[in-house]
């Protein structure tokens, strides 16, 4: 405590000095709160969002995405596309120039062995790399001299910004990480969870799963940043005592995704310690349909899978008039407030490939009945539930278990209601529904329901291997032990040959128009997907706090370098 | 005594090995997925390679065998080399947590001086608390002092842990001004060292509100195991005997019942201690204590198996322990007891 106060001291010093230039760790100290606790710092080991942001703290990528999606140079000195020549011409390689003098927290020089290391770590068999994905595509990675790192991609790749961008995908120390590689890296504790790193500060001590304290790095590249000398990095407890602490208590400076209720935040907003933050990504609520028949009276090696199709769903109008019967505009109002506008879109997000359909947004429930009646689902025996060839129109409805959702499943089950659809809702356990465990019944991609409700969005800004879930083959099935992202069973040949389209066009305004027709066949065209609501990020920062910009497309805590106190 | 002490812990050898086989079971059937908690655009292949990573596609026996040698010949290893400065165990695998992957027990360490700080704080402000009131309320039985106390202690007790906790940061936290002397801090500065005087002011400070609430639950318990032992005792002969030798009221109650009505409630106490490690698991969330139950929580939301089955292992040995303390205490205390 004594640096502390010291610090503290100091801080109340260059206060009092009129006018003096901003100068590192001249603004003491800052708490930041994450509800959810950081295990571990290296984001290769752990696809864990508060893993990740946490080290970006501490590890720095070649380049990032700012706040609007756009691409920012970081450790290189700027961002290689076709234009300036880093990226080739037939899209197989991109060349990444790092900056000069950088340095790592330790004194050495950065060079490009690290990167080449870096990628060497990830891409280890044995590894377990969380981000191998992004390594996906990779033939090899070599360094040319110090300062430059050429990528190699098996085959021409219109996105090459996936390795080494963005928070998942820092730069490691080579020195520090040599020892590391594949089945050792679980055991190398220590670099784990204090890696060397050029970002603006540095891990003084690391408590797994509670608290990381950190300080100013002294050799960071900007000898006036970061303005804050210490950090104390809280994690755990609630959403609620999270913005409790910042908006009320005013204990924290920053708290990070604050899911609560509408009500519950603009009460704690009144306590005047601090506001909150939105913004908007590309993470959708939506309503997955499914197109083959759960039903439990089938075969283990049949039942979900899509020798079966679904006996209601598989007709679009039917798709279609549960989608009309739904006021999206209400959702957002009783789950989200100003963290979610409502979306007809799988993609909501960048601009360029997000489309305009806005049908679906005004509730119908007229034509939905008139939809079902045309399909041929009357109410013949007067019970008010649809029927059809003695089968009535009933349907399971799952999502994990969350207090939004639930509100939402009896929302939607009126709604259907009121167009005579009658509605079993079902809630599984998070760590269940979302746990892939392929011996239990009740996970997303067995989907053993008619309809599920759940939240995803991408990496980065380019939504083509988003896309790319939904070709046919790629669904869960018994033979890929029901691993598989196509949740739907969607299977469309032409989709797919636009998606190859997709995959060989490097044109950014081409890409876009693709991109938009894909989205539109899987909501507008087919309503195979059913999306609800855009949800956004909301944080809190108090008001002493300055320079926060929040970024859903990298780590929130993507700026703390230029974050600065406030003098009240 | 002795063999029966003997006796005692060699019986506890196969109890916990049962008991950590059924822990082990439990864990294995209980479904959830360490991978649950990597984002939906990690793609499956890759969360399956993470599984591996982690020893998830071995046999279950070998997993459990595995961990057996771990905990009982790796970690005792890693301990003698901490202490002698030896080095058995270097270059073994010891118990890794899935989480961190970092030693299981370099975690537990970490986290317990918290928990005895604060849970252990609260058991002895408790049990400070119970014995009085339980001894007056007893003697002064059907007063008002005895209604109000018992009153206190059913509140103390029915009312769950999360509600005080929160009400407690309301008042004293939320609505109680920032100058006051009666402001304390709702999240605990787990980073926090005593180093001098009003550093140990702070430490007093944020331990007061996750203490008061454990405390009063704690005093409501024992305070009732008081007054019943002694209301036990206020009506034996040896009691009357004692007044019509005249002996004076404060040596009849301090003493001569006092002692004799403690046997019971030593037990008691003594049998509560594994609690005190086991941390208070929803009190340690409230005000982010970051304890063994704070540590436990996280582990099982995460499904962090090596850390759940060495945590509750670690109870389950505390509780064969301290039943074991309980019962000689128990002949000790009271020489009518013989174990032999």
């Amino acid at each position: 405590m004594n640096l502390r106060s010291a610090l503290l001291g100091a801080a109340a010093f260059a206060a009092l000095a009129p006018a003096a230039m901003a100068e590192r760790g001249s603004d003491g100290h800052v708490n930041i709160i994450y509800w959810q606790a950081p295990s571990i710092l290296n984001p290769y080991l752990s696809g864990g969002t508060k893993d990740i942001e946490s080290s970006s703290m501490i590890i720095e990528p070649l380049g990032r995405f700012d706040q609007d999606g756009a691409l920012v140079p970081f450790l290189a000195s700027e961002i290689p596309t076709v234009e300036n020549g880093g990226v080739s011409e037939d899209l197989t390689t991109i060349t990444w120039t790092l900056k000069e003098g950088l340095l790592w927290s330790d004194g050495t020089p950065l060079t490009s062995e690290d990167v080449v290391f870096t990628a060497e770590y990830c891409m280890h068999p044995e590894g377990g790399c969380a981000q191998l994905s992004k390594f996906d595509a990779v033939e090899s990675v070599e360094a040319i001299d110090d300062l430059t790192i050429q990528v190699n991609f098996k085959a021409p790749q219109p996105n090459p910004y996936l390795p080494f961008m963005g928070g998942q995908s820092p730069i490691l120390q080579k020195a520090q990480f040599a020892e590391c590689l594949g089945a050792a890296a679980s055991t190398c504790t220590e670099q784990n969870f204090n890696p060397i790193g050029t970002g603006p500060f540095v891990v003084d001590e690391f408590k797994p799963n509670d608290v990381i304290s950190m300080s100013a790095n002294p050799n960071y590249r900007d000898p006036a940043k970061p303005a804050f000398a210490t950090v104390t990095f809280k994690g755990g407890g609630d959403a609620a005592s999270a913005g409790r602490a910042v908006l009320e208590t005013g204990e924290f400076d920053y708290a990070w995704n604050l899911q609560l209720a509408p009500e519950v935040i603009e009460e704690m907003e009144k306590g005047g310690k601090g506001q909150t933050v939105a913004a908007f990504g590309t993470l959708v609520e939506r309503l997955e349909m499914n197109l083959t028949d759960p039903s439990s009276d089938l075969p283990a090696d049949i039942r979900a899978t899509r020798e079966a199709p679904h006996p209601i769903l598989s007709d679009v109008r039917v798709r279609k008039a549960l989608s009309m019967a739904i006021d999206r505009e209400l959702l957002v109002e009783i789950g989200y407030g100003q963290a979610g506008r409502p979306t007809c879109n799988l993609v909501p997000a960048p601009a360029r490939y997000a489309s305009p359909n806005t049908d679906c947004i005004g509730q119908d429930l007229e034509g939905a009945m008139a939809l079902l009646e045309e399909a041929g689902w009357t109410d013949t025996d007067g019970d008010g539930i649809r029927d059809k060839d003695g089968m009535k129109l009933s349907l399971l409805y799952q999502t994990s278990t969350n207090a939004v959702r639930q509100n939402f499943q009896d929302a939607i089950k009126a709604w259907w209601g009121m167009i005579g659809v009658e509605t079993e809702l079902r809630n599984i356990s998070g760590s269940v529904f979302f746990g892939g465990d392929a011996g239990s019944p009740d996970t997303f991609q067995k989907f053993y329901a008619d309809v599920e409700m759940y939240a995803n969005n991408f990496d980065g800004t380019d939504p083509q291997a988003y896309l790319s879930m939904y070709r046919c083959g790629n669904e869960p099935k018994p033979s890929s032990q029901w691993q598989g992202e196509n949740i739907n069973r969607f299977c469309d040949p032409e989709y797919d040959a636009l998606l190859d389209e997709l995959a060989k066009t490097g044109e950014l305004e081409k890409r876009g128009e693709i991109a938009i027709r894909l989205n539109e066949m899987l909501t507008k065209d087919t309503y195979t997907i059913v999306p609800l609501v855009d949800r956004g990020r909301v944080s809190a920062h108090s008001n002493t706090l300055g320079g926060v910009v929040l970024n859903t497309w990298d780590s929130e805590l993507w700026n703390v370098a230029d974050w600065y106190r406030i003098e009240e | 005594m002795l063999t029966f002490t003997l006796r005692r812990l060699l019986i506890a050898i196969p109890t916990l090995l049962a008991s950590a086989i059924v822990i082990f079971a439990l864990l294995q059937l209980a479904p959830g997925d360490p991978m649950a908690n990597v984002p939906l655009t990690v793609p499956p292949e890759v969360k399956q390679k993470m599984r591996e990573a982690l020893g998830l596609g071995e046999p279950v026996h070998i997993q459990f065998w595995k961990w057996l040698v771990q905990f009982f010949w790796i970690e005792p290893q890693v301990l003698i080399d901490n202490i002698f400065g030896t080095s058995f165990a270097e270059g073994k695998l010891r118990v890794l947590s899935w989480q961190t992957r970092s030693p299981v027990m370099d975690i537990v360490m970490q986290r317990m001086p918290q928990t005895l700080w604060v849970v252990g704080t609260s058991y002895l402000v408790g049990i400070i608390i119970a014995l009085p009131i339980g001894i007056y309320s007893a003697y002064r039985q059907y007063s008002v002092f005895d209604q109000a106390g018992t009153f206190i202690s059913m509140v103390g007790y029915s009312v769950p842990t999360f509600f005080t906790g929160v009400l407690l940061i309301v008042i004293f936290s939320v609505n109680m001004p920032r100058e006051s002397f009666f402001w304390f801090p709702s999240i605990y500065d787990t980073t926090h060292q005593v180093d001098s005087w009003s550093a140990f002011g702070f430490q007093v400070r944020q331990m007061f509100l996750p203490v008061m609430v454990l405390a009063l639950y704690n005093a409501a318990q024992i305070s009732r195991f008081m007054r019943a032992s002694m209301l036990d005792n206020l009506n034996q002969d040896y009691v009357r005997t004692a007044r019509a030798k005249g002996l004076g009221e404060s040596i009849v109650v301090m003493v001569h019942v006092l002692r004799n009505s403690l046997i019971p409630v030593v037990t008691v106490i003594a049998l509560g201690v594994p609690q005190v490690f086991g941390g208070a698991i929803i009190t340690e969330q409230v005000f982010k204590v970051n304890g063994l139950g704070h540590l436990l929580i996280g582990a099982i939301e995460a499904n962090d198996l090596p850390m759940v089955q060495t945590l509750t292992f670690i109870f389950a040995v505390l509780i064969v322990l301290f039943n074991l303390i309980a019962d000689v205490l128990y002949g000790i205390l009271d020489p009518r007891i013989r174990y032999d």
